[in-house]
């Protein structure tokens, strides 16, 4: 790019990017400044303190639903991930796959419907089939919507890799066994662990499907959450949220760095 | 040349969709032997290539390695190792890692992968890197390595896809020389795939001409040359000039013809037919005015010359006919003849060719 057409030297660049950030992070900002707030009152502040922050870690059903949220999150991501990663192979790497683009639709659709439709369908199902387990239900339904989000990163990487490795590993008489566990999968790495990282995220932040299925003992965060708001806001609620931003920047962090690690090997 | 079968093609067909890649394809490659696949871009050299090493599978036919079918043998029980065009090097692993690697799938002992490891970088002079990873490599080291790793399991047939072809020019040649003589060391039977005319006459023992999903001649360098069997192959190996001429008489290897550089006999590759055909006559077989020495002689006219160091390429006019001729700068005097000027040309019959038009 010639410098004359740097974006950079438009007229109102400096102020338009100032009104972005600030539009895109104030509001988290004012999340962080209050949570240390000594004033019950948000918007008055009265000194600096980190009684929220225990009042919250030690707020047992906030913990229980933290756990609760983890717990499905692991889960939904090891499945969702083991899922996207076979249905990625067979889609992109077998041969003479019919329907290869209607497969990879079909895969992909639940991103396009709305999740309340997906939500609702779950509930129905789930009463049809009859499980009752309120756990087993938020795992499934995690699990299910999760695969299309880990499915993308793990598509795009196994496409953008050169077939020649595979073959060449198969030359040297490694087993199809073999040249997954030492070719393919190290090479995708960076794929497969962004695909994971998104289900751990979309699953952590589930609001519609997880408030639908919850029941006694299967609360997860965000609902949590969205109930704590309803009976009024505490200055508890500024201390959790300036904490899943912060475990949010720490997941970020290493997504890069392993991306970033990535990209240089091929 | 009584020698064992390598490879053996037999009737092999393959389509891609409608496009047919190999017509029926048979020959035979000799164990020992640096045999080289040439032909075009899409003339099905590389789909060969790829159905020895167990990539592609025939429609029809087979394919035998050291008389054992293998048609549905997959690559990895095959004891045939590739040099691909890409090198296709582990981008994740350090050299010793990538030469290696086979040896362990092959379940050898540690101690003896190591030796081996050792002995193959050691080989192709790679030993000092032996702990980098191939990105931090240039595209001739990439290529040694690659060739270290497809070795170093004792391969009883190696494969290589246009290995040379990324390099540049120096260094393509100094592989070549490094090529024949790692064959000739290894006594393993090379299959070399390129497009590359050159390449194929300076390095094979044999080479097989593919022209459009068939083979079109397989023989020596100097067969291949010297007696294309027709026009595809006298025009894809070196460069020629095209004659159209008459058969008056014709033998079991040679033809009578009349053409527009007069009447003589000529060598054919089969019995002709009485009618009209193709005369081949390289641009080095005419010679050109001191130098203009054979059987027959005749005056052309210079059109144009393209002066390119060691040789000067001529386009000449003579009885009516456009002909390229190629002259040796041997001295400074009467190096370049000037375009209009009239100059002697002479060729010998033998030296020209006969083809089916």
């Amino acid at each position: 790019m010639s410098r004359q057409h740097d974006v950079k030297r438009y007229p109102g660049f400096g102020w338009l990017t100032i009104v972005f950030f600030a539009w895109l992070y104030l509001p988290l900002l004012v999340v962080v400044v209050y949570s240390f707030n000594a004033n019950r009152i948000a918007g008055v502040w009265t000194g600096f303190s980190l009684d929220w922050y225990a009042a919250a870690l030690k707020n047992v059903p906030l913990m229980n639903a933290l756990k609760t949220s983890v717990t499905v999150a692991l889960i939904a991501t090891a499945v969702a991930t083991s899922v996207a990663l076979m249905a990625a192979l067979a889609i992109i790497r077998g041969r003479n796959v019919r329907f290869r683009r209607l497969s990879e639709t079909v895969v992909n659709l639940p991103l396009l419907l709305p999740e309340i439709v997906l939500a609702v369908a779950s509930l129905i199902l789930f009463s049809l089939v009859g499980i009752q387990n309120g756990m087993l239900k938020l795992i499934l339904a995690h699990s299910a919507f999760c695969t299309p989000f880990a499915f993308l990163p793990i598509r795009a990487r196994l496409q953008g890799m050169n077939l020649d490795f595979e073959e060449a590993s198969a030359d040297l008489y490694a087993s199809r066994w073999t040249t997954f566990r030492r070719v393919t999968l190290p090479l995708i790495f960076p794929g497969v662990f962004s695909g994971a990282m998104l289900a751990f995220l979309i699953s952590m932040d589930d609001f519609i499907t997880s408030n639908m299925l919850a029941s006694g003992g299967t609360t997860t965060l965000p609902v949590y959450i969205f109930s704590l708001i309803r009976s009024g806001t505490s200055p508890e609620l500024n201390a959790i949220g300036t904490l899943m931003i912060l475990a949010s920047l720490i997941l970020a962090t290493i997504a890069l760095l392993v991306a970033g690690r990535g990209t240089r090997n091929t | 040349m009584d020698r064992d079968k390598a490879v053996e093609v037999r009737g092999v067909s393959k389509s891609f969709g409608s496009y047919q890649a190999l017509k029926s394809v048979s020959f035979d490659i000799g164990a020992n032997e640096f045999f080289t696949m040439l032909g075009p871009s899409g003339c099905g050299k590389t789909t060969l290539l790829r159905m020895l090493a167990g990539f592609e599978s025939p429609d029809s036919g087979a394919v035998l390695l050291n008389r054992r079918e293998v048609t549905s043998i997959p690559p990895h029980k095959r004891r045939v190792n590739t040099v691909f065009q890409s090198y296709a090097l582990f981008p994740h692993m350090t050299l010793e890692q990538n030469v290696a690697y086979g040896l362990e799938n092959l379940g050898w002992e540690r101690a003896k992968i190591r030796a081996r490891t050792g002995e193959m970088l050691e080989r192709v002079h790679m030993s000092a890197f032996a702990s980098r990873k191939p990105a931090q490599l240039s595209g001739g080291q990439r290529q040694r390595v690659a060739l270290a790793r497809a070795l170093a399991p004792e391969p009883e047939i190696l494969l290589l896809d246009e290995p040379l072809s990324a390099l540049d020019l120096k260094l393509r040649q100094a592989m070549r020389d490094e090529l024949r003589n790692l064959q000739r060391d290894t006594g393993i039977t090379f299959v070399f795939v390129t497009h590359d005319q050159e390449e194929a006459l300076d390095m094979s023992d044999r080479i097989a001409v593919l022209g459009a999903g068939e083979v079109q001649q397989i023989g020596t360098p100097t067969q291949i040359y010297e007696e294309p069997v027709n026009r595809f192959v006298a025009d894809f190996v070196g460069e020629t000039n095209f004659l159209d001429v008459e058969v008056l008489e014709a033998q079991a290897d040679r033809a009578v013809i009349r053409s527009a550089l007069g009447t003589f006999e000529a060598p054919a590759t089969k019995l002709m037919q009485k009618g009209p055909a193709t005369l081949s006559l390289r641009p080095e077989k005419i010679n050109l005015g001191d130098q203009a020495a054979g059987v027959i002689t005749l005056d052309a006219k210079v059109i144009s010359q393209n002066y390119m160091g060691g040789f000067t390429h001529y386009t000449l006019e003579a009885g009516g006919v456009t002909l390229r001729a190629s002259r040796r700068n041997a001295s400074r005097q009467g190096d370049l003849v000037p375009s209009g000027e009239a100059i002697t040309i002479g060729f010998l019959p033998a030296s020209a060719r006969v083809l089916a038009s």
